[in-house]
């Protein structure tokens, strides 16, 4: 374990202190994510990792923020645990900090929850240079706000993370991935409803009119739901199952490898089909879509809006003017003031979310 | 920034004020005097007691909003209330202030079973909730103790728990977006239909933020299908240790059950005169495990609880064997509380967190405290996520007996911090534990949080005196309790 947290605190302070603006950066897995900045001073914060506790009875562990996912799921492996949302490892880089700052999580996240769901609380350095803690090492703490869960998707500009305690979960024991024929609009319908039964679901993705689903729990409960379903439904099993869950958690599914731009819908998940020419591909039951192309920005978000969420460019594309789906004024103006109440001098990856915070 | 005055109230007297309110409130909802205000009085704690200058009940959200607005024009505080359940005096009134209630609003908007989501009202109890999605095959996960009478939008302030916390989440991972209206009256949207929103997560903190960042006028719920199957494994012990133990060694075993509690010995005998449920009254801890989820998967999991409760010692074992025993099981629990009250005149109910290796070590050491300053302490335990309510048995009717027992309450919330949980699992801060807001957060935090709360609220007037003490009260507390300034909050890891 390496804590450099003085060294980072000293970093910060002279940041603060000439209104320095810095783009922090652990495993570096992320840089595709959000809006280019202007050259910016880099805070390398990698080496500031290691695992600080781990107490498999309570179902938490506490680690440096700069923890590669590899390394904590190695840990919780031994004890038959895991970090029950899934997150992409990125060629085994990349670090719990990274992935709580961009808020990932993979396709267990609507039945399972997410990484913000996971966290109990995190040591952080705010924008003056303190060291502070919030949230807690237990399963329940409502004592002051809950600086710890607002930090997923802040893309680092609510604090650098210098430790974060999550709840784990139990492996579980039994896994099956069934598949079915179906075209979009009917697997939407599906795949809801399927989710609405008390059954061991954990997985719904329709890619070119193939719904799979995956079920994981006692093994009891995944082979009896498995005879159900295939029965009323017509699913067969697929037995490379685990390869294909693990192409779409790391985003290495054939959908993603292209140039083009590729958008990220996080919508309503019932809503129908989006009517788009151009790839589409539906995860967590239809509330993460995926499309890709040269679309009118415009029509995307109005399109996001009808189904009661947002949109954002993923990967590639003009990245320099906004990626992220547009706040109104006042929304604006209240994030502006939480940024400055952390950051008063802007400096922590100022731009990276939006240009104007 | 931190500890800045307030604004100054502009002077307006209550008849001004009333009669602003009554041109879009109905007389009878803007209530001056005294003896209609008193029900408002305080809330489920009711040691701590203040009149409001006003209380107004609005029908209409924009008529909530036009109350707010009107507020902030005179810088007179607001203290929103829901059904007034909460047990930190977080909706005690302010005596300068108006005291919103959302009573009103108690309409369910919409179910939506495919998605399912319930969008409701702030008014709407959480029971009914459940209620009714029950006939979709649906529910609501969070199940506070008072879910009978609490509603949703307090829900919301407080970040509320209940039983079933461990397997289903609190509030907060339970709602997709929230309506709210700010200190100026403006309206809001955090989170959204989908399952993560742009820009910063407001949502998360606004969940449990007391009041004192918005009032809520709209909440959107998730709701989770029901289980198959519910079944609960009760059993005794001869001592706090091997229930421990055994809770652990579930955990261990890779089950995660839906509910499990634990009481001592105090708790066993007084939930039993109370409910009849058939409780081991000799044991010194009780457990009951309730596994959920699909037939198959209760049958494997109820066997192998068994089990382990065996191996750990248990001197009885009972499983739920109809619906109506299962209920009958949960009962003697649920009515702890009521139960405990037979028992003694008056009770204080605490609400700190433990990592469970500590609860035996904090247990043995709660009686110890207790047996020094002449009290008793019953616990019930949501021992699947470390969260202890200690119920210190008092006379208010002997002078000095509640301030002993203020007295033990402190020295429990501070040894909760010490052993690495926190002051508040799931009842909040409030008024009540404010004062020990400095043991579980240094000056710097608190600090932070002022200046998070002054994004939303920059004067203050939203439940002024509640959530976030002031600097200068944490060095007075500090100095009192003898805790060094320089370490507080550094126990927690």
């Amino acid at each position: 374990m390496k804590d450099i947290t003085q060294q980072l605190i000293e970093a910060v302070k002279t940041a603060h202190d000439s209104t320095s603006p810095i783009r922090v950066v652990a495993g570096n897995t992320k840089h595709f994510l959000g809006r280019e900045t202007p050259t910016q001073q880099i805070l390398n914060i990698g080496e500031h990792a290691g695992i600080v506790s781990y107490e498999p009875i309570e179902l938490v562990i506490t680690v440096l923020g700069s923890t590669k996912l590899i390394e904590i799921q190695k840990v919780l492996d031994e004890q038959n645990q895991m970090l029950s949302f899934e997150p992409p490892l990125f060629n085994d880089q990349a670090t719990i900090g990274g992935t709580l700052a961009a808020n990932l999580s993979g396709p267990a996240r609507p039945w399972s929850g997410s990484v913000r769901d996971m966290v109990l609380g995190v040591k952080l350095i705010n924008g003056c240079g303190e060291l502070l803690n919030f949230g807690g090492q237990v399963m329940k703490n409502v004592a002051g706000y809950d600086v710890s869960r607002m930090q997923a998707g802040a893309m680092g500009g609510l604090g650098i993370m210098t430790q974060i305690s999550l709840k784990v979960m139990p492996k579980h024991e039994d896994e099956k991935t069934l598949k079915v024929a179906l075209c979009e609009a009917d697997a939407i319908v599906l795949m809801n409803k399927l989710t609405a039964t008390p059954k061991p679901i954990t997985a719904a993705s329709w890619y070119q009119d193939q719904l799979h689903i995956r079920l994981s729990g006692a093994a009891n409960s995944v082979e009896q739901c498995f005879k159900q379903w295939s029965k009323e439904h017509g699913f067969s099993q697929v037995h490379e199952g685990p390869a294909f869950w693990q192409a779409l958690r790391e985003y290495q599914h054939d959908f993603f490898q292209s140039s083009q731009t590729i958008w990220r819908y996080s919508i309503k998940p019932t809503t129908q089909p989006i009517a788009l020419a151009g790839d589409t591909l539906l995860d967590w039951s239809g509330a993460q879509r995926w499309v890709k192309g040269d679309f009118n920005t415009e029509l995307l978000n109005e399109l996001a809006l009808g189904a009661g969420g947002s949109v954002a460019k993923w990967r590639n594309g003009e990245r320099s003017t906004e990626t992220n789906f547009p706040l109104a004024r006042p929304m604006q103006q209240l994030q502006q003031r939480l940024k400055r109440s952390i950051d008063p001098r802007n400096i922590l990856n100022p731009g990276r979310l939006y240009s104007w915070l | 920034m931190n500890d800045v005055h307030p604004r100054k109230p502009v002077s307006i007297s209550p008849t001004a004020l009333a009669a602003k309110f009554r041109t879009f409130i109905d007389d009878e909802y803007v209530i001056e005097d005294a003896e209609t205000q008193k029900p408002y009085e305080c809330d489920g704690l009711s040691m701590f007691c203040e009149m409001p200058m006003l209380v107004v009940l609005p029908e209409r959200i924009e008529d909530v909003q036009r109350v707010l607005k009107i507020c902030h024009q005179y810088a007179i505080p607001v203290v929103a209330r829901g059904a007034g359940t909460g047990l930190c005096a977080g909706a005690m009134p302010h005596s300068t202030g108006v005291l919103l209630s959302l009573a009103k609003f108690n309409r369910i908007i919409e179910i939506d079973d495919l998605a399912r989501t319930a969008t409701l009202e702030p008014g709407v109890r959480n029971l009914a909730i459940s209620e009714a999605a029950a006939e979709y095959g649906l529910y609501y996960g969070p199940d506070p103790s008072s879910q009978i009478a609490c509603t949703i939008g307090g829900n919301v302030a407080e970040n509320s728990g209940g039983v079933h916390c461990l397997k289903y989440g609190l509030t907060v991972h339970n709602i997709l977006s929230v309506k709210m209206l700010s200190v100026e009256g403006e309206a809001f949207t955090l989170g959204s239909e989908g399952l993560d929103s742009p820009g910063f997560d407001l949502m998360a903190l606004f969940t449990g933020s007391e009041g004192l960042l918005g009032v809520v006028t709209q909440i959107t719920v998730k709701l989770l299908p029901t289980p198959e199957k519910a079944q609960v494994i009760m059993a005794g012990f001869n001592c706090v240790a091997d229930a421990g133990d055994a809770v652990g060694a579930v955990i261990g075993a890779g089950i995660i059950p839906a509910g499990l509690e634990m009481m001592d010995r105090h708790a066993i005998v007084a939930a039993e005169a109370f409910v009849n449920a058939g409780y081991p009254v000799a044991a010194k801890a009780l457990l009951l495990c309730e596994l959920d989820g699909t037939q198959e998967e209760v049958d494997q999991y109820t066997n192998e609880v068994q089990r382990i409760f065996n191996q750990h010692k248990a001197t009885s074992i009972r499983v739920s064997q109809s619906e109506a025993e299962r209920a009958l099981l949960w009962k003697g629990r649920k009515s702890a509380f009521p139960a405990v009250g037979r028992i003694s005149p008056d009770y204080y109910c605490m609400d700190g967190t433990i990592p469970r290796s500590q609860l035996a070590n904090v247990l043995t050491k709660m009686e110890c405290e207790a047996d020094k300053l002449g009290l008793r302490v019953a616990n019930v335990f949501h021992a699947g996520d470390g969260n202890l309510h200690p119920l210190i048995l008092f006379d208010a009717g002997k002078s000095g007996d509640f301030e002993k027992a203020e007295q033990l309450g402190a020295w429990i919330l501070e040894y909760c911090v010490a052993v690495g949980g926190c002051i508040t699992g799931e009842h909040g801060v409030g008024v009540e534990k404010i004062r020990q807001m400095p043991i579980q957060f240094s000056d710097a935090e608190i600090t932070q949080f002022h200046n998070i709360k002054d994004a939303f609220d920059p004067h203050r007037t939203l439940n002024p005196g509640k959530g976030i003490p002031l600097l200068k009260n944490c060095q007075e507390y500090r100095a009192i309790r003898q805790i060094d300034a320089a370490t507080a909050g550094e126990n927690r890891a």
